[in-house]
């Protein structure tokens, strides 16, 4: 079960403070390396950029099976010097948070919920609705001159993505698919 | 960028424009406060009184959309008292280029309007050639009819008293700041502009910039440590995506798209080449891009592919707001979203929610529920019976749970690793493509239409298997020569025959041979805090655009402290902290040894330049505005296009007297889809506000945390009142206005919600980019009963 810092002030905050007291004294160096013992001793940081802003600071992510348990600035990036602000803090709970979606999901006409789908009827809906948008649509010539575009079908979005996304989704849909209605954040 | 956020601590004299980087870009500060602490000044202009203004020497409150004013009043006081950098200007810019003689201004309309269309003929804003067809120049910058005193002329009717009239800037203020910034033209001084939508986001957006860039060049600020005009861009990776290409005028590298004008490939190329700069390789480019995406499928015989592409009507403009126009009109059926959430982000929301009900199916690719994959729901004002709309959601996994490069503002392309497996079912964006593309290509892989060869041609050579290999991707962004697959080493190598491949030239470079340089770790600074071997900036791994420029016209550093590149007369090369902007080896005897501007034709900081509301910028009220113009009899840019009249409302001031704008706070990002959904950052900034004045809220009879109504021509929204002294009343020339502000980040959906600010704005762009007026709309304010 998640907590929200709330919640977990409320249950173990005020406990959890008494014992560290208890146990270590007010040494925060020890404490600092006791933590550390702690959280993330056995696991190994991987190095990520903010999703965010465009300053682009470095991240380390502490890891282990299926949750993150750790994330800080990373000392060593020349940006950020291991500093964060408050989003890139909180990076761990884009992972851990409880509203992320982690199936397909289908709403179809008129349907006022979403429905629980699995990937290859999703994504194969998907590649049957372009084809059938897309042939209707398509124009190859126009005037005589070939000009293979349709435009029926708009695509948005990438701001957030990788550079390595960037470049298939170009490809796919503006030199492969012939999209016209290509745009993202950078125009708004 | 043309510099980098390192280099913010080299600047004298900080002038921050419509952005607010302590609270937006916080960490971009450390470099500020670095600056600052060294004893630079820090000035602050913005319509609110931000957390930058509170860290910065000068505060000076702008009425939203007068920036021109303010920045014009500037480089007239430059001018007035030849505060400019002498030798720069003369031998760097167009300054002493002469101007075709039917150039004219009058009354806020430059020569070469039609009124009918809305715009200008750009090609009556030429330059006087000789029979040589050499540009006419007068170093000595007196000619009358040189771009230097016909800008001198043009930004005299800017004095301190009209300006402050419209900007409703403090007199002594804006004094102070001219003085402060203008001290930066002294020769070995630097002065830095960062700005971000709070600048663009105008019907005068792009001359907003270009304001800006003038008067950097005036000052000699660009090309140089501690200066440059720096754009805070605003997501990790839109520096990316935009050099990837993915708007409907480009293709990756800043290249223009075919229209169905362009018949041939070659006539295409002869369109898109300029006639001199480095620009002039363009096609090297083009072809390697064609054969990125073609491969072997893309010969000479085909024209390298050139057709499979698909071809724009000519003059049909598919940007964002058209978009949207076009879904309100039926004009199209399918959406694909790949993390986007125009219900929040984009102006007239309320009607981008109708819009959407127009289509057919929409596919929304994305970690959370957003606002716009849910349009049909109850909570978006739909009624989900009569929206017809199939919906398609597939999640997607967040940064470090893939692994890919993203390029920051300062165009470092940095490279993140997996630290761990997506989240339940979700997938990298990069997965779902590769699963779509490889089903898309076998459902027409025996299709004989000549409609469908484009997709049937293009390579998708990343595996067999539904998990792509990046390595490959990266390698074709890079390039290779298609015969022995060696990666290209430079895009100085790309050919245009066909032998070479490249997806992006800008980025060819990266990955030479077996490193991939987005993957460097070195952060030694080997001087300037360049930081050269950390990561990979384009192009070629250049840190700060134009250092040419950072020394005098004999090839030294016009600062010891801040040396860029210098010419080294024994080795005959230029070599300093930066790799540099220029051919290395270009020597004193070349007659273009003092061309720093290597993109332009020419090679001259264009002060000059035809865009498309002329070659200087000129001040108009935004669309929506509370006085008349005070420099013409012209309201509003003479080249804005109007769309969709049903989705135009305008609002008058007699009904909405108050000016509003949007902003951002440190806590939410964009529209708010993920920090929103962030249980932390939801605690910290819970709830959608309106921020107004004391003495409004007094006016008004509004306390602290009342509820309150704000009403647009579009719509309205009711929030939370958040009365502070951080927004004071204008006091214009004639009379005084009131100014609110309100953060955009809200929406229906997530842990923090909140009245979506964008219901309020205006669906009208920029003259060039239509890039919405976000940032400067009247509204007005009531209590909710």
């Amino acid at each position: 079960m998640d907590f929200t810092r709330r919640q977990f002030l409320k249950l173990s905050g005020a406990v959890a403070a008494t014992i560290a007291v208890v146990e270590l004294g007010f040494d925060d160096k020890k404490a600092r390396a006791k933590s550390k013992d702690f959280k993330i001793a056995e696991l190994k940081p991987t190095s990520t950029i903010c999703p965010y802003c465009s300053v682009g600071c470095g991240i380390l992510v502490y890891s282990k099976d299926n949750d993150v348990i750790y994330s800080e600035g990373d000392p060593d990036h020349p940006i950020n010097e291991g500093t964060l602000c408050s989003k890139g803090t909180t990076v761990r709970q884009v992972y851990t948070s409880e509203k992320r979606i982690t199936k397909p999901m289908y709403r179809a006409p008129g349907s006022n919920k979403w429905k629980e789908v699995d990937w290859d009827w999703a994504l194969d809906k998907v590649a049957q609705n372009i084809k059938e948008t897309r042939d209707r649509t398509f124009v190859h010539k126009e005037n005589g001159v070939i000009v293979n575009r349709t435009d029926a079908i708009a695509y948005l979005g990438g701001a957030a993505l990788d550079n390595e996304e960037c470049h298939l989704l170009h490809k796919l849909f503006r030199a492969g698919l012939g999209l016209t209605y290509i745009e993202h954040q950078a125009r708004i | 960028m043309t510099n980098h956020w390192n280099d913010l601590q080299y600047a004298d004299v900080l002038m921050v424009i419509g952005a607010n980087p302590a609270e937006n870009h916080p960490i971009s500060f450390r470099w500020i406060s670095k600056a600052i602490e060294k004893g630079a000044k820090l000035i602050s202009v913005d319509p609110r009184y931000t957390r930058t203004s509170q860290m910065a020497n000068t505060y000076a409150q702008l009425r939203s959309g007068t920036d021109i004013a303010f920045i014009g009043g500037m480089i007239n006081y430059i001018l007035e008292n030849e505060l400019y950098h002498k030798e720069y200007v003369s031998a760097y810019t167009n300054a002493s280029y002469i101007v075709d003689d039917q150039y004219s201004f009058k009354d806020g309309i430059f020569n070469g309007y039609d009124e009918k269309t809305r715009k200008y003929d750009k090609k009556q804003w030429g330059f006087k050639k000789d029979k040589e067809d050499k540009i006419i120049k007068d170093p000595t910058l007196k000619d009358p009819r040189c771009v230097f005193q016909l800008m001198k002329k043009h930004y005299s009717r800017y004095d301190i008293d009209t300006v402050v009239g419209v900007t409703g800037t403090d007199k002594e203020t804006y004094k102070e700041i001219c003085k402060a910034y203008a001290s930066t033209g002294e020769v070995g001084k630097a002065g830095t502009i960062l700005y971000a939508m709070g600048g663009t986001q105008h019907t005068v957006g792009t001359q907003n910039i270009r304001s800006y860039a003038i008067l950097q060049l005036l000052l000699g600020n660009i090309g140089i440590a501690g200066g440059g005009v720096n754009a805070l861009r605003g997501e990790s990776n839109v520096q990316g995506s935009t050099d990837f290409g993915l708007l409907y005028h480009n293709v990756p590298g800043y290249m223009e798209v075919p229209t169905d004008a362009d018949v041939t490939y070659q006539g295409f190329l002869d369109r898109i080449t300029p006639k001199s700069g480095y620009l002039t390789n363009k096609p090297k480019f083009y072809t390697s891009m064609l054969k990125s995406f073609y491969g072997d499928n893309a010969t000479k015989q085909n024209e390298f592919g050139y057709h499979f592409m698909p071809k724009l009507g000519a003059g049909k403009d598919y940007s964002y707001i058209r978009l949207f126009d076009a879904m309100y009109r039926k004009e199209f059926e399918g959406l694909m979203m790949f993390g986007a959430n125009p219900v929040v982000g984009g102006p007239h929301a309320s009607q981008s929610i109708k819009s959407l009900a127009n289509l057919k199916w929409m596919v929304s690719i994305d970690l959370f529920e957003t606002e716009t994959s849910s349009f049909w729901k109850k909570e978006a004002g739909s009624d989900p019976a009569s929206v017809q709309t199939e919906v398609i959601f597939l999640p997607a996994c967040s940064s470090y749970e893939k692994e890919g490069s993203v390029t920051n503002s300062g165009r470092w392309m940095q490279y993140r690793w997996q630290a761990i497996k997506p989240k339940g079912e979700s997938k990298a964006d990069l997965e779902i493509v590769h699963m779509l593309a490889r089903r898309l290509k076998e459902l027409y892989k025996n299709s004989p239409n000549p409609s469908d060869m484009s997709l049937k041609a293009l390579t998708w050579n990343y595996g067999e298997s539904d998990h792509p290999d990046i390595d490959l991707v990266c390698r074709e962004i890079n390039g290779y020569d298609m015969k022995t697959k060696q990666q290209i080493k430079s895009f100085g190598d790309l050919k245009d025959d066909g032998s070479t491949s490249s997806g992006c030239w800008i980025y060819c470079g990266f990955y030479p041979e077996n490193e991939n340089l987005a993957k460097r770790r070195d952060n030694t600074n080997e001087g300037m805090s360049n930081f050269l071997n950390w990561s990979y900036a384009w192009p070629a791994n250049r840190r700060i655009l134009y250092n040419r420029a950072s020394s005098d016209l004999n090839g030294k550093a016009w600062s010891k402290d801040r040396v860029g590149i210098v010419w080294n007369s024994v080795e005959g090369k230029w070599k300093g902290n930066d790799i540099p902007d220029f051919a290395a080896t270009k020597g004193p005897d070349d007659p273009t040894f003092i061309d720093p501007f290597i993109m332009i034709a020419g090679g001259k900081g264009a002060l000059f330049a035809g865009i498309n509301e002329g070659p200087f910028p000129e001040h108009y009220e935004p669309y929506e505005n509370p006085i008349s113009n005070a420099f013409s009899s012209v309201q509003l840019n003479p080249a804005v296009q109007f769309g969709e009249k049903a989705t135009n409302a305008k609002g008058d001031v007699s009904k909405y007297p108050i000016v509003a704008t949007t902003y951002r706070v440190s806590e939410h990002w964009q529209s708010g889809s993920m920090t929103r959904n962030v249980p932390w950052l939801a605690e910290l900034v819970p709830h959608m506000y309106i921020e107004i004045s004391e003495e409004l809220a007094k006016e008004k009879g509004i306390a602290y945390k009342d509820r309150i109504i704000v009403s647009s021509a579009r719509g309205e929204i009711e929030a939370y009142a958040l009365i502070t002294k951080r927004f004071k009343p204008y006091k214009l020339k004639d009379k005084t206005v009131h100014h609110i502000g309100m953060p955009w980040h809200f929406g229906y959906n997530g842990i923090a919600t909140g009245a979506t600010a964008n219901v309020l704005t205006p669906n009208i762009g920029d003259a060039n980019t239509t890039i919405p007026e976000f940032k400067a709309f009247l509204c007005d304010i009531r209590r909710a009963k």
